[in-house]
């Protein structure tokens, strides 16, 4: 992106370099005012004070509070992904079924925990287990954030492996049957393989959202996560801005992780070339899906 | 069923209504300017939108919203409403999240975008700078019409994404559904599973229309190439 200059504008000459450097000045002279504002509004009221920053050089402010918040935060999103890769799976075959009854009820089921907002499921299933349920009130608010996210993320992911399988060819299916194999065992042993190959990159990406909004839990169900720090360490030592800018931050750097996980593995699996999707037809089809998918 | 009547369902879907549609108006106004930055030939200004991009798109929203009323507005004092009356709170609390909505989708509105200026062919900008188009006019009389028209399905994701997300404001304690929803699960209790089944209703009712409508309009303005 950077060094080929793009297509949208002719490599600068004598004129566009200095215009292009009056609009730097000016730019940046707006990014340092608004600075400027932000840094007096925080100086007064004495956010720069070590008082405030302190805190997050002791080691029990992280050992005690932050460290188990990012534990939690990761239990429930690597349990959420886990649980709703299979069921994803899962549902994202049976909307391929050949049998209506099984096609229609999953398809339904699919669209309609993608229409209702994460912090809705979580609210029900929290209710759900409280009422009906024994879980003791430690760890419900737990089981009701993974829950959530299972019954979301797996109907997203139920996209995302619908995607995959229809973005193989039809030769290999066609290959199976003409080899023998019954419908289960082309979808196991050929197709499902496959797809989870061309989709990878995908579901990890996927966990991002899972780690955003595990932090769903910690605002109304009282879950205690890395965010769940902004009421109780600023109750400490009465830091609730730097408090929120570091947990932004750890935030930041666990996505920015997944996320490079993710662009290598998409590098990987198109350097290896030995998936059948041909990556055009691949790109084409789970084009839609992916950004269908509400990764907001 | 009839200690429905008893709650505001109508007032509080209303509420989401509007955080929708006052978030959605300033995400695409932020998101395209965001994007038009991203690909703009000033470095400062590419690195500007890059960076907020990213650290904006990995934050959770929650953490915006709760920011945006603990940082904002207690902890600095930014107020948003001049309102002196008891309604003051609740409207800065309204504007507050508007305000988060506004900054957390307009990233993903720049994104959207940013692909759809992907997907105009070369030749329309190129022929734009032999008609001598400065860079301004060739994203905004060119390249930005196209690229919007081959968006819409994305931006109705966005746009779904954002109707969802609203319920998060219920962190601050804007009025909207998820609050009036988590009320009703705690005093109706033996009536819980209906009562979800009443808000799910609402945001399919909510979802479903606007998805079919920008899915038709997506097609019938697609730029036929």
């Amino acid at each position: 992106m950077s060094g080929a200059p793009s297509v949208l504008y002719d490599a600068p000459g004598p004129k566009a370099k200095v215009r292009n450097l009056v609009y730097s000045v000016v730019f940046l002279a707006l990014l340092a005012a608004v600075a400027w504002f932000v840094f007096v509004a925080l100086d007064d009221k004495g956010q720069f004070t070590s008082a405030m920053w302190s805190p997050f050089v002791q080691g029990d402010t992280w050992t005690v509070y932050l460290l188990p918040g990012l534990g939690t935060t990761l239990l429930a999103a690597v349990l959420a992904i886990v649980i709703a890769l299979p069921v994803g799976a899962v549902f994202g075959i049976a909307r391929l079924s050949d049998h209506v009854w099984i096609r229609v009820p999953a398809g339904v089921l699919v669209e309609l925990f993608r229409a209702i907002p994460v912090l809705m499921l979580m609210l029900f299933a929290n209710f759900f287990y409280d009422w009906y349920t024994d879980i003791d009130s430690d760890v419900r608010p737990l089981f009701a954030v993974v829950t959530g996210l299972v019954l979301y993320n797996g109907s997203v992911l139920a996209e995302v492996f619908r995607a995959g399988i229809e973005s193989l060819p039809k030769g290999q299916s066609e290959a199976a049957y003409a080899l023998g194999l019954r419908k289960t065992q082309t979808m196991l042993t050929i197709l499902l393989p496959q797809a989870v190959t061309v989709m990878l990159p995908a579901i990890v990406s996927q966990l991002v959202v899972v780690v955003k909004d595990t932090a769903l839990g910690s605002t109304i169900l009282s879950f205690s996560d890395l965010l769940s720090n902004y009421r109780i360490l600023p109750a400490n030592y009465g830091n609730t801005i730097p408090t929120l800018v570091v947990i932004g931050l750890i935030y930041v750097v666990v996505n920015w992780v997944v996320t490079r996980l993710a662009a290598m593995l998409e590098r990987r699996l198109s350097r290896r070339g030995r998936s059948t999707a041909r990556p055009t037809a691949a790109a084409s089809t789970t084009a839609v899906p992916v950004a269908d998918m509400p990764t907001v | 069923m009839d200690f429905l009547s008893n709650y505001d369902l109508l007032g509080a879907f209303w509420t989401t209504v509007q955080l929708t549609f006052w978030s959605a108006i300033g995400a695409l106004v932020w998101g395209i300017v965001l994007a038009g930055m991203r690909v703009s030939p000033v470095w400062l200004m590419r690195a500007f939108a890059t960076a907020y991009v990213n650290i904006v798109r990995n934050t959770p929203l929650t953490l915006i919203v709760v920011a945006s009323s603990l940082g904002l507005y207690q902890a600095l004092g930014v107020s948003l409403t001049t309102d002196k009356t008891t309604a003051a709170l609740a409207i800065t609390n309204f504007r507050l999240a508007v305000l988060a909505f506004v900054l957390y989708t307009g990233t993903f509105v720049a994104e959207a975008v940013r692909s759809g200026i992907n997907t105009v062919p070369v030749g329309q900008a190129e022929a734009a700078r032999a008609l001598g188009l400065g860079f301004f006019q060739t994203l905004t009389l060119i390249v930005l019409p196209q690229a919007l028209r081959s968006v819409v399905a994305p931006l109705a994701s966005v746009l779904i994404a954002l109707t969802k997300n609203t319920t998060v404001a219920s962190a601050i304690g804007v009025a909207e559904a998820a609050v009036l929803m988590k009320t009703m699960l705690e005093n109706e209790g033996q009536a819980g599973t209906l009562v979800f089944a009443v808000f799910a209703i609402g945001f399919v009712i909510l979802t479903l229309p606007v998805g079919l409508l920008l899915g038709w309009l997506s097609k019938k303005v697609a730029v036929k190439r």
